[in-house]
Parts: structure tokens; C-alpha cells; sequence
């Protein structure tokens, strides 16, 4: 893509990316679901004139989340949708999809309540799951991505065919997803590398990321290095684990970089500080359950459940992600968690079940 | 000793997977007898696999079966193929008194869930039950187990599955299984609103199936009883798969009740990792079984539909 000088510097000067922020459907994970319609609107409009081009706005786990596996938010997608969509100018509203759980008919809905793009996520192997999805996306005319999810536990090569599946079926960008926060640099640029040589020019590719190592920016610049042209961000990093790679510092970073964002830095510092830190229960960080996801290569959305029964169960939910990463449990598999827990609660002797 | 019974004989439409993994179970079947396989790929492994287990083939779809159907005396069908290809096949079928045990989520026929409806539905005598989904096979018993103790007014089920084990038309129409599970949960389980989630584990070495059932019951959970009642309904599922298992649960908080399952396979066709597989075949053995049963009695009578 671009040609680095003899010392290895790739100037990004002029490159254009667009920031896709994910604090109203990542950021739902950190909230536990609990974000009102006000605080949506406020949320959206601000992201709005700050000039961030493309809003994700559903429940954390996308269209068919609602559930007791992924927790119940305040409202339904089609509330929030209502609510906000009037109030953005400029942006575009998108959604998640994730086959096995949500469905045409619910993209049918999202689509008809205004959302006009939508990321088709599945596991890094698994992208042969998606195709009636993003042939339907396509069909309504939405902004339709790949998204392939965990994608440290797949390599470049594989990453290139699925990606190339979902280029396939209709897919018009294509992410590495780092949804354990696991990758480092070097991870990040193999992998874009692999997808550019294998997908049309037009297709684009995206790079999704999570804080848990501290790498979200890094990781993110390494990715337009290699070719990516869309960056998944979230203001103040409002996002599951220790967050999605946060907005504002990715736009000042970019900005020193000479890459065009569109997005005004000042607008975003200042919603960071005003509007969405005063909006979190817990200080989304890196801690060491957050860490240890990071670490250990573990589905983020884990976290809050594993710290959850980790007190149910008193276990440390240090030790229940590092068995869920043992087990070599995906996202979706929340209910395991619950499972893991009980069943390292018997071994340890801290509960006996009653229908054994 | 008696005289060896004499036994229904069957046609298995679709050489996959489960097309496959049936012809073993039938086999073993006291009650049944393996005797056409059809598929439409001339060179499909499921067929030579077939032919190399004693069965007739043919690779030109269901036309190809229809000439021996009354020759060969063929009374039960199971049909692995798709939702799509289904409704017609079912109608060539029963058209010339063949009952028909749909595997795909077509569901043109009432849902079976064997500890759960196949007495009645053999009662009725049924030309044409649906087998719903793997999913379904492995959930439904428990949220049923769960009603009959009290109302439930929403169920959820989580059912994780080997990449392996799960087929290429079953990726490409996940939707449809969504869509026949959760009704499904509603139409058989008791619930009055259901809902079906899937995740697909590429771990290596294979998982083995897991299905987690939360049930949100009306009123607070008689817990003695609701454990009681899904821990002889796990007994009942364990008559046709033995690896059918209560990892952990019931465990109540509030007014949800969840149960931890695991399916561990016989291994037939594919590995124990794909008790997905094995729920299908074998509830679908156990419902054929049932109405082979009530045919050799005189009880059913198959009338050409």
C-alpha cells in the first residue's frame, strides 16, 4: 500500500479513514445493557457534531441480543433506533448481526427503523454462517461488512479465505476483529496484509480492537498501514473488556499523523470527558480481569459475567477466564461461564449440587 | 425363543451426514430394516457407504425411489435433505402410503419430540412428523420437564456445536433453524414464548455438543420438584442417547431456572463429539420405532395420503 522510506516509516499523510464508534452497542457491555433512550440521543448527537461518520446503535450483542444469555437492555433495538435516528445529521446508523442470533427478519426491522448499515460478525472460521445475511443486507441496499470475530485464533492465510467468503456473499468491508484484545502490532498488519492480497481492490478492510493490552491505537495505525481504511473506536473507549480503541486519542493520533478523519478532536475530548466518563459504573480500564483477557486471548464481553459469578461462585474471575480460555470458549458462549464456574466452584469444594 | 420379528423397512433420503449416521442406527433397530438410500451425487461417499452396508442406492433423487416404493414395500421415510426439497418429496411419498420423518426444519408435520409427544403422535398416526432440530432434540425435553411442574412464560436455549459436526446446508440456513427451534420451544416445550441461540466452536480438539435451557417460570420455582422432574426426564432421553447428560443444574435464581447439558455422541458416523448428529438419528430411530411398533400390531394403519 504505501511505500515506506529506507528507515522503515510509512507516512500516512492524507490518508483517509472512516471512524466507526461503537459506544451505544460495545459500550452497552460495559453499561450491562443499561443505557437509556436520553442518554442515546445525547450520546448520538454528539458523535454527530463532532463529524464521527458511522454510529453503532443496538443492544451489546447486535439485533436478537435481548436475551438471558446477554442480559435484557432498557429498551428494544427498535426504541432506540426511533430515538435516535431523527437526531443524527450527518451520521449513518449501523447495527451488528450475528447469525445464530439475530435474524433477516430482525435486519428487515432494523433497516425499516432507519439503520443503514450493518456489520455481519462471525467467529474467524465461521464466516460460511453469514451468507444469507449479507446477501440480504445488500439486497435492502445497507452498507454491509464482514466482520470476523477472535480473529488471533485464526491465521493470516485463513483469515484471507474467510474473508474472501464474505467478500463473496456480498460483503463490501471486511474487519479483523480483535475481539479478545490479544493482538499486537505485528499480528495486526499479517493479518490485513493476507486479506489485501486476496480481496478486490474496492472491497475495504477494518480493523475492530479492544484495549486490553493498551494496544488499541497501536494496533489500529498498524492496520491503516497495511491498507485498512475503517477504524472501529469508541469515545473514552466505552466498550466491553477494558474497552474499544479510544476515539478521541485515535483522532489526535491520526490528526498528528497527517490521516483524515474528518472527526474534530476538541468536540470528541470534550464528549469524552462530559458526557460518556460520567455515563460509566465502573471505570472501564485495564485491570487485571481486564488484562487477563487480553492475556490470555479471551472473548471480552467475558469479563463482566466472569467478575459477576466470580463472587456467585467465589471464585476469582482471574481463574474463570483462564479456564474459559482453556476451554477455547467464543463469544456467544456467555452461558458457559455460569458452567465454568459451577463446575470449578464443585472441584474446589464451594458448592455441592443438589440433583447430583 | 420367538420367531424373528419381521421389520419395517425404511428409505433414506439424502446421503450426508445423517443420512448416514442413520443407516447404522437403523440397523441396529429390532424394528427396522435399512433397505434404499437416495441421494443426487452419483459419486457421494454416502452412497458407496450404503451400498457398502447392504442398501440399494440411487443417485437420481427421490424419482429414482418411487418405482420400489411398492415393490420393495417401503413404509417409512426419513428425509436429511432440506427444507426446501422436502414438502416435495413428502408429497411424492405419502401419496403412496410411505409415513414420512422429516429431519429438515421444514416442518410441514407436527413437531416430535419423542418423551414429550410421540405416544400421541402414534396414537394419531401422523403421515408426516418433523424432528425440529438437534437443538431442539437436545432442549426441548428439559423445558418441558419444566412446564409440566408450572407455567413458563419465556425459555431460552443456548446449543454449542463442533464446527465439525455441522453440515454445509445447515451453516448457509441458519436462520431456519433459529426460526423452527424457538417455535418449537413454544409449540412443544410449553412455553409461551421461546427463544433458539447457536454458536458454532471451532475448538480442536472438538467440543462436545452443550445446550444450556433457562426457563423464566410465572410464579417462584417449586425447585424439589422442577429438579425431580428434569432428572427423570434426562432418563427418559438417556433410553435412545445414552451420552445425554446433566453437567450442572438445576440452578435457581429468582424466577430462572438453568440447566447445563452435554450430548456425547455413539460415535456411528462421526465422532462422540457430534451429539448433535446423534439426537437427530436417534429420536428419529426412536419415533420410526414407535410407529413400526403400532404397524407390526395392527394398531396404525398407513393410508396413502
Amino acid at each position: 500500500m504505501s511505500t515506506a522510506s529506507n528507515d522503515g516509516f510509512i507516512d500516512l499523510k492524507g490518508r483517509k479513514v472512516l471512524v466507526h464508534d461503537m459506544c451505544l452497542r460495545d459500550g452497552m457491555h460495559a453499561k450491562r445493557e443499561q443505557i437509556s433512550t436520553e442518554q442515546m440521543v445525547k450520546v448520538a448527537s454528539a458523535l454527530d457534531a463532532a463529524g464521527v461518520p458511522l454510529i453503532q446503535v443496538a443492544h451489546g450483542g447486535g439485533l436478537g441480543g435481548n436475551s438471558l444469555q446477554h442480559g435484557f437492555a432498557m429498551h428494544s433495538n427498535e426504541e432506540y433506533w426511533d430515538a435516535v435516528v431523527p437526531h443524527v445529521k450527518r451520521a449513518k446508523v449501523s447495527v451488528l448481526l450475528i447469525p445464530g442470533m439475530g435474524t433477516m427478519k430482525e435486519l428487515q426491522s432494523a433497516y425499516d427503523h432507519g439503520v443503514r448499515s450493518v456489520t455481519v460478525a462471525t467467529h474467524c472460521t465461521e464466516a460460511d454462517t453469514s451468507p444469507q445475511h449479507i446477501a440480504y443486507a445488500r439486497k435492502l441496499g445497507m452498507d454491509t461488512v464482514g466482520f470476523l470475530m477472535m480473529a488471533h485464533l485464526n491465521t493470516p492465510e485463513g483469515l484471507a479465505v474467510q474473508g474472501k467468503m464474505m467478500e463473496s456473499y456480498g460483503a463490501e468491508c471486511v474487519y479483523i476483529t480483535d475481539s479478545a484484545g490479544y493482538m499486537l502490532p505485528e499480528d495486526v498488519k499479517r493479518r490485513v496484509r493476507a486479506l489485501r492480497e486476496v480481496l478486490k481492490p474496492d472491497t475495504q478492510i477494518g480493523f475492530h480492537g479492544h484495549h486490553n493490552l493498551g494496544m488499541g491505537i497501536a494496533n489500529s495505525i498498524a492496520a491503516i498501514e497495511e491498507g485498512a481504511s475503517r477504524i472501529d473506536a469508541s469515545v473514552a473507549g466505552l466498550g466491553a473488556g477494558a474497552g474499544n480503541t479510544p476515539l478521541e486519542v485515535f483522532v489526535a493520533v491520526c490528526d498528528r499523523m497527517g490521516i483524515d478523519t474528518g472527526c474534530d478532536l476538541f468536540k470528541l475530548m470534550d464528549m469524552a470527558e462530559d458526557v460518556i466518563v460520567p455515563m460509566m459504573d465502573q471505570m472501564v480500564r485495564i485491570d487485571r480481569a481486564s488484562l487477563t483477557l487480553g492475556f490470555a486471548g479471551v472473548y471480552s464481553t467475558f469479563l463482566l459475567h466472569a467478575k459477576r459469578l466470580g463472587v456467585k461462585y467465589g471464585i476469582p474471575a482471574r481463574d474463570i477466564l483462564v479456564e474459559l480460555g482453556r476451554r477455547k470458549m467464543i463469544g456467544g458462549q456467555e452461558d458457559m461461564i455460569e458452567d465454568t464456574a459451577l463446575t470449578m466452584a464443585k472441584a474446589r469444594g464451594l458448592f455441592t449440587d443438589k440433583a447430583a | 425363543m420367538s420367531a424373528p420379528q419381521r421389520k419395517i423397512r425404511c428409505a433414506l433420503i439424502g446421503s450426508g451426514n445423517i443420512g448416514t449416521d442413520l443407516i447404522y442406527k437403523i440397523q441396529r433397530s429390532p424394528l427396522l430394516e435399512p433397505v434404499w438410500m437416495v441421494g443426487i451425487d452419483a459419486a457421494s461417499e454416502g452412497l458407496a457407504k450404503a451400498r457398502d452396508m447392504g442398501l440399494k442406492t440411487t443417485h437420481e433423487g427421490v424419482d429414482g425411489l418411487l418405482p420400489h416404493v411398492l415393490e420393495d414395500n417401503i413404509q417409512i421415510a426419513f428425509d436429511a435433505t432440506s427444507a426446501y426439497v422436502h414438502k416435495a418429496n413428502s408429497d411424492k411419498l405419502t401419496a403412496l402410503g410411505v409415513m414420512m420423518i422429516d429431519l429438515t426444519p421444514a416442518a410441514i408435520g407436527p413437531l416430535c419430540v419423542p418423551p414429550v409427544n410421540l405416544v400421541e403422535h402414534a396414537t394419531r398416526g401422523a403421515m408426516n412428523l418433523n424432528m425440529i432440530s438437534c437443538a431442539g432434540q437436545a432442549t426441548i425435553p428439559i423445558v418441558r420437564a419444566v412446564s409440566n411442574v408450572q407455567g413458563v412464560k419465556y425459555a431460552e436455549i443456548i446449543a454449542s456445536v463442533a464446527s465439525k459436526s455441522i453440515g454445509p446446508g445447515t451453516r448457509a440456513n441458519l436462520d431456519e433453524f433459529t426460526y423452527t427451534t424457538s417455535n418449537a420451544i413454544e409449540v412443544v416445550g410449553g412455553a409461551r414464548r421461546g427463544k433458539a441461540l447457536i454458536v458454532v466452536n471451532p475448538a480442536e480438539p472438538p467440543m462436545l455438543m452443550r445446550n444450556t435451557i433457562y426457563c423464566l417460570t410465572d410464579d417462584a420455582p417449586d425447585e424439589a420438584r422442577i429438579t425431580e422432574s428434569v432428572l427423570q426426564m434426562i432418563t427418559e432421553v438417556q433410553k435412545y442417547v445414552p451420552g445425554y447428560r446433566l453437567v450442572n443444574g438445576p440452578v435457581f435464581d429468582g424466577n430462572k431456572v438453568a440447566v447445563f447439558m452435554e450430548v456425547k455422541g455413539l460415535g456411528d458416523y462421526l465422532p462422540t463429539y457430534a451429539g448433535n448428529l446423534d439426537i437427530m438419528t436417534a429420536a428419529a430411530t426412536r419415533t420410526a420405532e414407535m410407529f413400526a411398533e403400532g404397524i407390526l400390531a395392527g394398531r396404525i394403519e398407513l393410508k396413502a395420503a
